[in-house]
């Protein structure tokens, strides 16, 4: 008996020390991407790793965004965080907020020798990333913008002109009714992410406020707006649309996708990175630019959305020198343009975007382009630089919450929204600590 | 009750020291850890803390959003035990019945307890997914409004399904297992005096289940209680508007997705002294009036 432990103890100890000797430093990259991004996600790590040998990038799947989020946060309580961990444009001020838990991106880029300049990168993305002074504190991963999505075999079978999208909402909720009694398909309109794409986007697009200093750019006590008239207005037209299932919901984030890649919905208002799993499902889809409500100056400029990736305190030099060189190769302009060509996210470098207008890949997939120019077609509004909320995931969950009691035909899109900001503002200012 | 005595000393403790150890680790410590959370407040990152005494308790007992996850709470657990229990109850006399392969019969029976919650939860999300669901869209199109992601109502009656489905197998074991223990001659006497099935059942077979059935109406309580926030999770999250979340669900949701862990550990102090209350409650008067043959 003795002997047998003796010997297995002795085994497991080479082993280790084997694998200790041979081991590049691990770097765990937590991550919410599914379907296609997932398989770039994995593909990046897989070339990042065969590039060199001093570091070894684990991406692990954390769930959805929010999901992913929480994960992070209970493992730094816990202590045991992952060295990068990728965070969803509402998240950015819960982690803006957590100073001592950080690493800026710009501090981890220094430490492994590459020398950070600002000027490279796409300046809407990197101001939306950035603390008021100018510091870049996460590196933009996957930025992407809300755009229109549409079918066009619906369109030819409901009599709608296939190679133009609709532009404003009202041309849109009129296309969705063609769609619905011509019997084109079961629904007309679809729309993921009602709280980013619906009313943060939808605020900066038209120039509206959504809250008060700067969307809480400016800071951190925000008395919300989202329920002013216009907004009103349009959710009243979904809640209508909704009755008779001219309008479908899917769920809180992009669980409306399903239902235009099967076919039950003829349009989809969806974030550009939807992109991978809307060409992989093989239909003929047309792409527009997020619809706006007519209007003097309209359309504004979109805010960026997707993830940025955050850098964990309390890791050891030779890891943040491995984060550092990973980000490094992910800026590089093959890559860049590789993930916005394959994935419809937006190039993060201004190289990648000018390298992928070069090789006219926008003239030959038209529409492609349409993200960048949403959100660098004009100069922001301060209603148009972002949103930024402690907690707005727990903002945009009231929300769901309304908008679901809302379609259910529970209450109108008045005393939804009334609701929210009410229950919004308390959820600030509880946050806030007053 | 008979006493033993060990004529060592030190032995009984040594022997009784894992349970011990296991229960301050399991249960003291985390649950003092909760009580000290309670009573403070704290930013989501844990880096600053407050002590704010019963706030947390005050600001959860005026809140009417928990008083409706009580109400939730109470709707979904006495929904789900009634029917993973009746369907128990229908599919063991059935199995009773069965005269060949009886043996293959119950192990098929049995095998769903084998499935993780999230699991259970993933496949009648699946199946009724109103995106996807191929149930879904043949309800659909049968002119059934189906769609629980809007429906209050049609979520709730998914998550109770779900919850039951698991549940049943558990069930259908004991009550095979009490069916069994009801000796034949009675049901024979009863047979010979004119009774018939139904009668049998109602006069002899259900009296003398009742012993298994209030153990399994406590061990299902406690299930649609505290085990099913896997199925919750994975199939409706709470939703809509708040339609599925449970206590528990609220807890984690306050906690892990809201970052309020000061309300969290509130709430699940709440949630202890309940469980703490049912079992008293289970010990001290139900369990006695029970007939137990």
């Amino acid at each position: 008996m003795k002997t047998v432990l003796t010997s297995v103890l002795s085994t497991a100890a080479s082993l280790l020390m084997a694998s200790s000797a041979l081991a590049a430093t691990e770097i765990s990259w937590w991550h919410a991407m599914t379907g296609a991004n997932n398989e770039v996600v994995d593909q990046l790590a897989k070339e990042f790793n065969e590039s060199q040998s001093d570091y070894k990038v684990v991406p692990v799947f954390k769930g959805t965004y929010p999901e992913t989020l929480n994960a992070g946060i209970a493992a730094f309580r816990a202590k045991q965080p992952p060295a990068i961990i990728q965070v969803f444009d509402a998240g950015s001020g819960v982690m803006m907020g957590a100073e001592g838990a950080i690493v800026p991106v710009a501090d981890v880029l220094e430490k492994g020798g590459f020398k950070f300049d600002k000027a490279q990168y796409l300046p809407g993305i990197v101001a939306y990333y950035s603390k008021p002074d100018g510091t870049m504190l996460s590196f933009p991963y996957n930025s992407s913008s809300p755009i229109l999505y549409y079918n066009k075999d619906v369109f030819e079978k409901a009599g709608l002109n296939a190679d133009t999208p609709p532009k404003t909402w009202d041309e849109v909720f009129d296309a969705a009714k063609t769609i619905k009694s011509s019997g084109a398909a079961n629904c007309g309109f679809t729309s993921t992410w009602l709280t980013w794409i619906q009313t943060e986007n939808f605020a900066a697009w038209n120039n509206l406020s959504y809250g008060s200093n700067e969307n809480g750019l400016g800071s951190t006590d925000v008395k919300l707006a989202f329920n002013a008239e216009p907004f009103v207005k349009h959710f009243q037209s979904i809640a209508d649309l909704a009755k008779d299932g001219t309008f479908r919901y899917g769920g809180r984030t992009s669980e409306a996708k399903q239902l235009f890649t099967s076919g039950e919905c003829g349009i989809l208002t969806e974030s550009s990175g939807g992109l991978g799993d809307i060409i992989k499902s093989g239909m003929k889809y047309g792409i527009g630019q997020l619809p706006y409500v007519e209007g003097e100056g309209r359309p504004q400029n979109t805010i960026p959305g997707g993830a940025s990736l955050w850098v964990f305190g309390g890791k050891s030099d030779a890891e943040y020198k491995g984060v550092a060189t990973f980000f490094n190769f992910l800026s590089q302009t093959k890559i860049q343009s590789r993930l916005h060509q394959v994935s419809g996210y937006m190039p993060v470098t201004m190289a990648a975007y000018e390298e992928t207008k070069k090789s006219g890949f926008y003239d030959k997939n038209p529409g492609r382009e349409t993200p960048l120019l949403q959100m660098m077609g004009k100069p922001p509004t301060e209603n148009s630089k972002g949103v930024r909320l402690v907690n707005l995931p727990q903002v945009r969950d009231i929300m769901n919450e309304e908008f679901e009691s809302m379609l259910a035909g529970k209450q109108d899109a008045k005393a939804a929204l009334d609701k929210s900001v009410e229950r919004g503002n308390a959820a600030i200012q509880q946050a806030i600590g007053k | 009750m008979q006493s033993t005595v060990f004529p060592n000393k030190i032995l009984p403790y040594f022997l009784v020291a894992p349970q011990i150890v296991l229960t301050v680790v399991f249960f003291f410590w985390p649950a003092s850890q909760a009580l000290y959370q309670s009573a403070m407040r704290e930013d989501p990152f844990g880096l600053q803390s407050t002590f704010v005494g019963l706030a947390n308790f005050t600001t959860i007992l005026s809140d009417a959003n928990y008083l409706h996850a009580l109400r939730v709470t109470v709707v979904f657990s006495v929904a789900t035990a009634l029917l993973s229990m009746g369907i128990a109850l229908l599919l063991a006399t059935a199995a009773d019945l069965v005269v060949r392969g009886k043996g293959f019969y119950r192990t098929m029976m049995i095998i769903p307890y084998a499935v993780a919650p999230a699991v259970a939860g993933m496949l009648w999300l699946f199946m009724f997914n109103p995106a996807m669901g191929t149930f879904a869209y043949i309800l659909r199109r049968n002119g059934i409004a189906w769609d629980p992601l809007l429906n209050g109502d049609q979520a709730m009656a998914l998550v109770v399904v779900a919850a039951a489905w698991k549940q049943i197998s558990y069930n259908f074991l004991f009550f095979v297992a009490g069916l069994q223990a009801i000796p034949k001659s009675l049901l024979e006497a009863a047979s010979i005096d004119g009774a018939r099935g139904s009668r049998r059942f109602w006069t002899i077979v259900f009296p003398l289940l009742a012993p298994t059935t209030f153990f399994l109406l406590v061990v299902n309580t406690v299930y649609a209680f505290f085990d099913t926030f896997g199925i919750i999770h994975s199939v409706t999250g709470g939703g809509p508007a708040k339609a599925t979340e449970t206590l528990v669900y609220k807890v984690y949701n306050d906690g892990f997705v809201n970052l309020n862990l000061g309300s969290s550990a509130a709430q699940s102090v709440i949630l202890m002294v309940i469980v703490i209350a049912l079992t008293a409650f289970q010990f001290r008067f139900v369990e006695r009036r029970v007939h137990y043959a």
